[in-house]
């Protein structure tokens, strides 16, 4: 597999003397999914700035298949598509003629403009609004114009920031699905969310960056399974008290019908099953209390 | 990018470009031509029938060179600057810097968008002049080559102007404190003949009087300098400012983080 983004010693100091980042490495193999999370202020945005070029590095070395933004820059932009975290196209342009284009921005002429245009706008469901000025656009219709906007030189790494933000749990899901088509088709994806079920769901690998250093560099699976425990969340249909007691398990009564259940790392939920069958308690449902990569995120970034 | 591809996206600016002074009309083809007939009926048909004669022709055919150049200066100039720098503070100038675009090709596409509404809005104030006077073009070359050196010249200056703007009232400060008193102290309304010296050889140091004669002995064949001389200001500020403005792009001033 080639490397899509090569990132060495990347460091940006600005204008008023922040240290956004502080020497970074980073690399992102063809095909990935690739999940970049951080807090506010971590330098996720300023990362994607310096490899789509709006801003500029103090240091080090951004490579994107192969192409050094130094020295190929061109070849390099070729490569990516970016959705940016703010909407950054004209209020005035159609959704038609924002997405055109763009494609001509890259050397696309009109006949190929138009129908990858099509393509992605039906995709995206924006087909109908396709002549209406940009700024009548919902929240969400805007981020999909973004999408669709990266895509239409059919990059082979797509950057999506903040994609999904302020956008509702249905079309988020349809955007996901979106994604992972993209992905499967073999388009790289790295993407940056404060959503940390949707890196879950959807990415491979993923770095946590905080403070301009990277934190964690590591697959998904590696990292979930650094989790030690995991809380879940338990409804019965029977009435139940504050002394509750499962053998073999904290538990926190919540109410009469509901009360959370610490399973430790090495414990199956098996285990679980069988201590509540054991005193007759009756499950109806289960859900985790809280994100598995929240839990292992907020733990990462305290304890630094 | 191949030579092909630079044109395509070359193309796509310009065209952009047109379509959006197209689309506001009514802000950018129609405020020069009441302006503009308006000086035609007030200083041409009204007040300069009792002026008589001014460097030898009417007052009417006068001031007309003077007044089209100035509406292809200032429109030229307003296109470029109000266009590149609604894109930036908007932000969709960010949809050109991602793309693989030289930086000529982005600098030629807004110049020959703000010099395609200069030329407009000349042709328009010059159709409108040909119902208050009649216009010979004695040197149909010179007319030509100063018209389009000078709206690119301006173009560019736009340019520039766009990439320093931190707000809409940065936009409008140089064509209207700047360019307008510049333009109607260049010669558009007098001869500088009829200036004490002193005066006219302040009158000397200002660009606009040799752009403004160039393109008068074009139209009319007299002007108050050298036009070999106009031809060789505007020629090097248009390449000082081209310079300049491809430094700010390569550098990424204002632009990029």
């Amino acid at each position: 597999m080639a490397i899509a983004l090569q990132i060495k010693g990347l460091r940006k100091v600005y204008d008023n003397g922040f240290e956004a980042l502080k020497g970074i490495d980073l690399e992102v193999t063809e095909g990935d999914f690739f999940a970049l999370l951080g807090p506010n202020g971590a330098g996720k945005s300023t990362t994607i700035g310096i490899v789509s070029s709006l801003v500029k590095k103090t240091a080090g070395d951004v490579h994107v298949f192969g192409h050094s933004i130094q020295t190929d820059l061109a070849a390099a932009k070729r490569e990516i598509g970016v959705v940016p975290q703010e909407f950054n196209f004209s209020n005035f342009e159609t959704v038609w003629d924002i997405v055109v284009n763009q494609a001509g921005y890259y050397g696309l002429n009109r006949a190929v403009a138009g129908e990858r245009a099509e393509k992605y706008l039906k995709k995206l469901g924006l087909w109908d609004k396709r002549d209406v000025a940009s700024r009548m656009l919902s929240g969400g219709m805007k981020r999909r114009l973004m999408i669709a906007r990266a895509l239409i030189h059919e990059p082979r790494l797509l950057i999506l920031d903040e994609p999904t933000a302020g956008v509702d749990i249905e079309l988020r899901r349809s955007m996901w699905e979106f994604l992972t088509e993209i992905n499967r088709s073999g388009t790289t994806i790295i993407l940056t969310t404060h959503y940390l079920e949707e890196a879950e769901s959807l990415c491979r690998h993923i770095a946590i960056i905080d403070g301009g250093n990277i934190v964690e560099n590591t697959s998904m699976k590696a990292l979930l399974r650094q989790l030690q425990k995991e809380v879940f969340i338990l409804d019965t249909p029977e009435v139940i008290t504050p002394d509750l007691v499962v053998e073999g398990f904290d538990t926190r009564y919540i109410d009469e019908h509901m009360f959370e259940l610490v399973l430790k790392k090495g414990s199956s939920l098996n285990e679980v099953f069988a201590a509540l069958n054991k005193q007759g308690l009756v499950i109806s449902s289960m859900r985790n209390k809280a994100n598995r990569l929240e839990e292992l995120f907020v733990g990462l970034l305290n304890a630094k | 990018m191949t030579l092909a591809e630079q044109w395509v996206a070359f193309y796509t600016i310009v065209r952009k470009e047109i379509r959006r002074f197209l689309r506001i009309w009514m802000q950018t083809l129609l405020p020069p031509a009441i302006t503009m007939s308006l000086y035609f009926v007030i200083f041409g048909a009204l007040i300069g029938s009792r002026i008589g004669q001014m460097g030898g022709f009417t007052y009417m055919e006068f001031v007309v060179p003077g007044l089209i150049m100035m509406s292809v200066i200032t429109n030229a100039y307003s296109n470029v600057v109000s266009s590149f720098f609604g894109a930036k503070f908007q932000r969709f100038v960010e949809e050109i810097l991602v793309s693989p675009m030289s930086n000529n090709t982005v600098l030629w596409g807004f110049v020959i968008g703000g010099v395609a509404r200069g030329l407009l809005v000349g042709l328009i104030v010059t159709l409108l002049s040909l119902f208050f006077t009649s216009l010979h073009i004695q040197h149909v070359g010179v007319t030509i080559a100063i018209v389009l050196m000078t709206s690119i010249m301006f173009s560019l200056a736009g340019f520039i102007n766009a990439v320093f703007a931190n707000n809409f009232d940065d936009v409008s400060i140089v064509p209207v404190f700047v360019l307008t008193p510049l333009t109607y102290l260049g010669g558009v309304f007098y001869s500088i003949d009829l200036l004490p010296d002193f005066w006219a050889g302040v009158s000397r140091l200002n660009p606009m009087l040799y752009i403004v004669n160039a393109f008068r002995y074009g139209v009319l064949g007299v002007s108050d300098v050298n036009v070999t001389t106009a031809f060789l200001m505007v020629g090097g500020f248009t390449i000082a400012a081209y310079a300049y403005c491809m430094y700010l792009l390569s550098s990424g001033t204002r632009l990029r983080q």
